[in-house]
């Protein structure tokens, strides 16, 4: 069909050059700027099609991405436990050594009827068995430990990634026994193989001892600041707090 | 459609699956063939993302074909396969969220697949969009059995499963420990060259059926010679 359209616009640029020799066939010049002209076009066509599509994307894309976040959020803290905008609440916490993320990190924090309920970020473990394991963890209003969960990591697959409780075959999970513990001692967490209380199963030690001592270290950096934290205005940076 | 155009249909629908196998015969876009076949679902998931874009830009060039001038052909075809594969990864982001989560990583990836270029070079720019959409996905279907072999075959020798991730496409199902937990899995059918030695063995394999085919086509004609000789 688009084949019977061209073939005259052919024939007519043809019979054109057979009538009138001067000027003789396009010039090496002229075709290049022809093809230089017809690929902007391209070019711009093509850009539109993609920005309109990122503009009729964008704020379901965003939805879903609270949406996911919320549920990972509500791993280590029950929604039920909360009733702001969770995601709106924040506060930008300056990079620290304890919770071995280079640059800064958001901190959410949680309230139900403006009273402080939790504060949840994440944290990263740099001595997993092979690479960094990065967590998410919930720090209470009242010291506790709400919980915490492991985002992202590396660890061998049917060995160490029982730290992460979706490959986890235990029951219950290895990562639960977190949930409610008082972060007043968190500094001394670790495995009952270096003399702490924290189960691990035997042949796979690296990847829950980094996991636990990351989440120590972060907690004891996070939870004494725990008030100075909830007082900030929302999306305020907390560099203060940590001078 | 008439049975002309259902015998050609039916020719390129072969081609793509078979006779010209992207994986076996024309050994075109082996990368991500290597880099993802180590279980099922994950070659299943590229190549169902590999179906769509193909089928899309295939489609869109043989439709815009009268209109890109040949020197400059190649450059707009990049543009074209770049530009729907973005508005394809960002359409799933926005609306198949669940699917993105698994076949997302796999979408950005085809772009630089050669095989997509190959055809709309080879078929798209020269023929109907209708073709060109149906042997872009033949050639991705085509793709699809033989990268779902090759991560199965992968899988079961290298860690004793068969199906593992499926939860992320199928919440509940789970995947089959095939030779018990004792098996600790034979790493090299994970690794690169492990690939390269099942593709090794399935093209052996097609070979030795396409010579056969090939020789018990022949054979009728010798009883005859040898009845007349």
């Amino acid at each position: 069909m688009s084949n019977e359209v061209q073939t005259p616009v052919v024939d007519e640029a043809l019979a054109a050059a057979e009538l009138a020799p001067e000027p003789p066939a396009p010039t090496a010049a002229g075709s290049a700027m022809r093809s230089a002209a017809l690929l902007a076009v391209f070019t711009l066509a093509f850009t539109a099609l993609m920005a309109l599509t990122h503009d009729a994307t964008e704020a379901p894309i965003q939805a879903s991405v609270e949406a996911r976040r919320l549920e990972l959020i509500a791993q280590v803290l029950p929604r039920a436990d909360y009733d702001n905008a969770l995601l709106d609440d924040t506060v930008q916490l300056p990079a620290l050594p304890a919770l071995g993320i280079d640059g800064p990190v958001t901190l959410h924090r949680a309230r139900r009827g403006n009273e402080p309920v939790a504060l949840v970020f994440e944290a990263q473990a740099p001595d997993g068995y092979s690479g960094a394991i990065r967590l998410l963890m919930a720090v209470r209003a009242d010291g506790t430990l709400g919980g915490v969960r492991v985002v992202a990591h590396k660890e061998t697959p049917g060995l160490g990634d029982y730290i992460d409780p979706a490959k986890d075959r235990a029951s219950p999970k290895w990562i639960s026994q977190f949930g409610g513990r008082d972060t007043a001692q968190a500094a001394s967490w670790t495995v009952r193989k270096d003399g702490g209380d924290f189960t691990y199963m035997t042949g796979a030690t690296i990847s829950p001892r980094a996991v636990v001592r990351a989440a120590g270290r972060a907690a004891t950096a996070i939870a004494p600041v725990r008030e100075a934290l909830f007082a900030l205005p929302a999306g305020a940076s907390a560099d203060k707090v940590f001078e | 459609m008439n049975a002309e155009e259902r015998a050609i249909y039916g020719d390129i629908g072969r081609k793509g699956l078979w006779e010209n196998n992207t994986a076996l015969v024309q050994l075109l876009g082996l990368c991500p063939l290597l880099a993802v076949s180590t279980s099922f679902v994950n070659a299943v998931s590229l190549s169902l993302a590999t179906v769509l874009v193909m089928a899309m830009s295939s489609g869109a060039v043989a439709a815009l074909r009268t209109l890109i001038p040949h020197e400059i052909r190649i450059p707009v075809f990049v543009l074209i396969i770049a530009a729907l594969v973005t508005c394809l990864d960002l359409a799933f982001n926005a609306w198949l969220h669940d699917l993105y989560l698994v076949l997302g990583i796999f979408i950005p990836l085809i772009v630089t697949n050669c095989i997509v270029l190959a055809r709309v070079e080879a078929f798209a720019a020269k023929n109907s969009p209708l073709a060109a959409a149906w042997d872009g996905a033949a050639m991705g279907v085509g793709l699809l059995w033989v990268l779902a072999l090759l991560g199965s075959a992968r899988e079961l020798i290298g860690a004793g499963t068969l199906f593992s991730g499926i939860d992320m496409i199928v919440p509940g199902a789970h995947a089959i420990q095939v030779f018990g937990d004792e098996y600790r899995g034979l790493l090299i059918a994970i690794l690169p060259p492990g690939a390269f030695i099942f593709l090794g063995l399935l093209i052996a394999a097609r070979n030795a059926w396409v010579a056969r085919v090939q020789a018990r086509a022949a054979a009728p004609h010798t009883p005859v010679e040898a009845a007349s000789a």
